[in-house]
């Protein structure tokens, strides 16, 4: 018989376990805070839970956490994490150190559906959803675990397309029997899926990041298929709807494209459709995937951008660089890896 | 929270509809007819879900605007959650909609159309709306019976149909994937290229084409999330 994984699961989600086996229900509450507080491995781990208790659970579950297969580091500090998924799929997390902050981008997919472009995990095309124990092992089994400061999801796979397991590990991540971290140290990035959006907004407090890329709707279906879907325009209302007060926030990605998106012309539509909205844009340089047809735009020109835009009353931060020297864009080693086997599966 | 608390797809609302026909085209797809009770362009999507409560699906339609009734063609997933209680449904039973949305919206141009399987169903719909003259249409299946529809292309007026199978070796069949076909006949580059399916076939179609020297411009892709 396979036994189901415990981690995962939210506390109520152990309380209902608890209760099936014939054991009180605090004793979910136990699991919980073993696992996510205290970072348990096994059922051995859980001290205060009785050896009657212990034989029962293992009857029917486990408890299982997977360490990354290979990791590459970047002589800038960045580590790429590739972890083996269910045997024969493979996600990356990227750990990224910088003064006093340390942050993991993790995967909530195999693979991607969204098709984007400029983007490598599109070519994988979609695998698996990942499963809330699968996204928060990638936190949890981190050799800088208690390094961290924070999360993005904003690896491969789009969140908001495997909207309940990120909801759920944002829940683990931020409950007091979790790790009770602040939302405000979690970002969760999307390409715009907006009925996944709202529900997120409503149901968590964590930051929201939404990739842009173009302000001109049909240009941006140029680069991103889902504009054909969830058109730009309401999705920009749905946004000037929500009310983030002060402690949330809301960005927008932007990546700059060679002759694409870097004029006069996208600065003053960028403000014509932001205003109004209490947002930052981050601006990110891009490096070519193999195979596509665009190109990041010269340093002269995304510094110029980034000035008209300031000048526009916009916060405009340029992200820097990281890994470039170990395919740290979220899908170049997954997607590596992938091709490495169905070559050799072909042979 | 949202100004807006009702359940909704964006600002587009779920409401119910009976089902006014089901039609079985075999290997596991079928389509399924609603009385037309909103107005559409081809190329457009609608949201469905069994409940209100539940998180609706995203299906291409399949009909016509010009026809009464609006038709949603789908594939059983047997581990999927939405389409074997689809498949499940009979005539009266009720489900879910939104009203249509999305912009993948067809040309009179003389484009060309590049589907695999279910991908198909906006071009039922553009066809239907005589939108089909001047196309190519490269369709991708495996047994003869995957090539949902591909009667009404082969009797299209000015509609050059090519049916792309691995398997099929007998008239009017290409023999060989849809991609092999971009990638080794002729196709004209300045053409407006309108691609549906799933992600990976998107994908792959959309590296082919800009490797043949087609602008990224011209290709048009609608993925089934």
């Amino acid at each position: 018989m396979i036994k189901e994984n415990l981690f995962g699961k939210t506390k109520e989600e152990l309380q209902a376990i608890a209760l099936e086996l014939g054991l009180p229900k605090f004793n979910g509450s136990q699991w919980a805070e073993w696992m996510y507080k205290n970072n348990a491995d096994s059922l051995e781990d859980m001290h205060n839970v009785s050896k009657k208790a212990k034989a029962l659970i293992a009857e029917k579950y486990t408890i299982e956490k997977s360490k990354f297969s290979s990791v590459q580091e970047s002589v800038d500090g960045t580590k790429k994490y590739l972890f083996h998924i269910r045997g024969e799929h493979f996600i990356e997390a990227a750990y990224i150190p910088d003064k006093d902050r340390a942050t993991l981008c993790v995967s909530s997919q195999v693979g991607c559906k969204m098709g984007c472009l400029f983007c490598m995990t599109g070519k994988q095309g979609f695998q698996v959803n990942l499963s809330t124990g699968e996204i928060l092992n990638q936190i949890y089994s981190l050799p800088e675990f208690d390094k961290l400061t924070n999360v993005v999801y904003m690896g491969m796979g789009e969140p908001f397309d495997n909207l309940n397991h990120v909801l759920k590990s944002i829940e683990i991540l931020t409950a007091d029997y979790g790790m009770a971290w602040s939302s405000k140290r979690i970002t969760v990035s999307t390409i715009g899926i907006i009925p996944g959006m709202k529900t997120f907004l409503d149901k968590s407090k964590a930051h929201l990041a939404i990739s842009l890329h173009s302000p001109f709707e049909e240009e941006r279906k140029k680069i991103m298929p889902i504009e054909n879907v969830f058109r730009l325009p309401q999705l920009i209302n749905e946004i000037k709807s929500f009310e983030f007060g002060r402690q949330r926030r809301v960005s927008f990605e932007y990546i700059m494209f060679k002759d694409f998106n870097d004029t006069k012309k996208h600065v003053d539509q960028i403000a014509r459709i932001l205003n109004g909205i209490n947002c930052r844009i981050n601006l990110i340089r891009f490096h070519p995937i193999p195979g596509t047809p665009l190109l990041g735009s010269d340093e002269a020109t995304i510094i110029k951008f980034q000035n008209e835009l300031k000048k526009k009353g916009i916060v405009t931060t340029l992200r820097a660089s990281r890994g470039e020297d170990i395919y740290a864009a979220c899908g170049l080693l997954s997607t590596k890896e992938l091709i490495k086997r169905k070559e050799e599966e072909d042979f | 929270m949202h100004q807006s608390d009702k359940h909704s797809l964006g600002d587009i609302e779920l409401f119910p509809v009976s089902i006014t026909k089901k039609e079985y085209l075999g290997e596991d797809a079928y389509v399924l007819y609603f009385k037309k009770t909103f107005d559409f362009t081809p190329g457009q999507i609608i949201a469905i879900s069994m409940t209100k409560d539940e998180p609706p699906r995203l299906y291409s339609i399949s009909s016509s605007p010009k026809e009464n009734e609006i038709a949603i063609l789908f594939k059983v997933n047997h581990s999927g959650f939405l389409t074997p209680r689809l498949a499940n449904l009979n005539k009266n039973d009720q489900m879910m909609v939104s009203k249509a949305f999305g912009s993948f919206y067809g040309t009179k141009n003389a484009d060309y159309w590049i589907a695999a399987g279910t991908g198909i169903a906006p071009f039922i719909s553009m066809q239907k709306f005589d939108l089909a003259r001047n196309k190519t249409l490269i369709h991708g299946g495996r047994e003869e019976n995957s090539f949902y529809f591909s009667n009404l292309f082969q009797n299209t007026d000015g509609l050059k149909y090519i049916p792309c199978s691995s398997i099929m070796d007998k008239p009017p069949f290409y023999k060989g994937r849809l991609t092999e076909y971009l990638k080794n006949e002729d196709i004209d580059v300045n053409k407006s290229f309108f691609v549906c399916g799933k992600s990976e076939m998107v994908v792959q179609v959309r590296d082919i084409l800009i490797n043949r020297g087609v602008d990224y411009d011209q290709i048009i892709a609608e993925i089934y999330f």
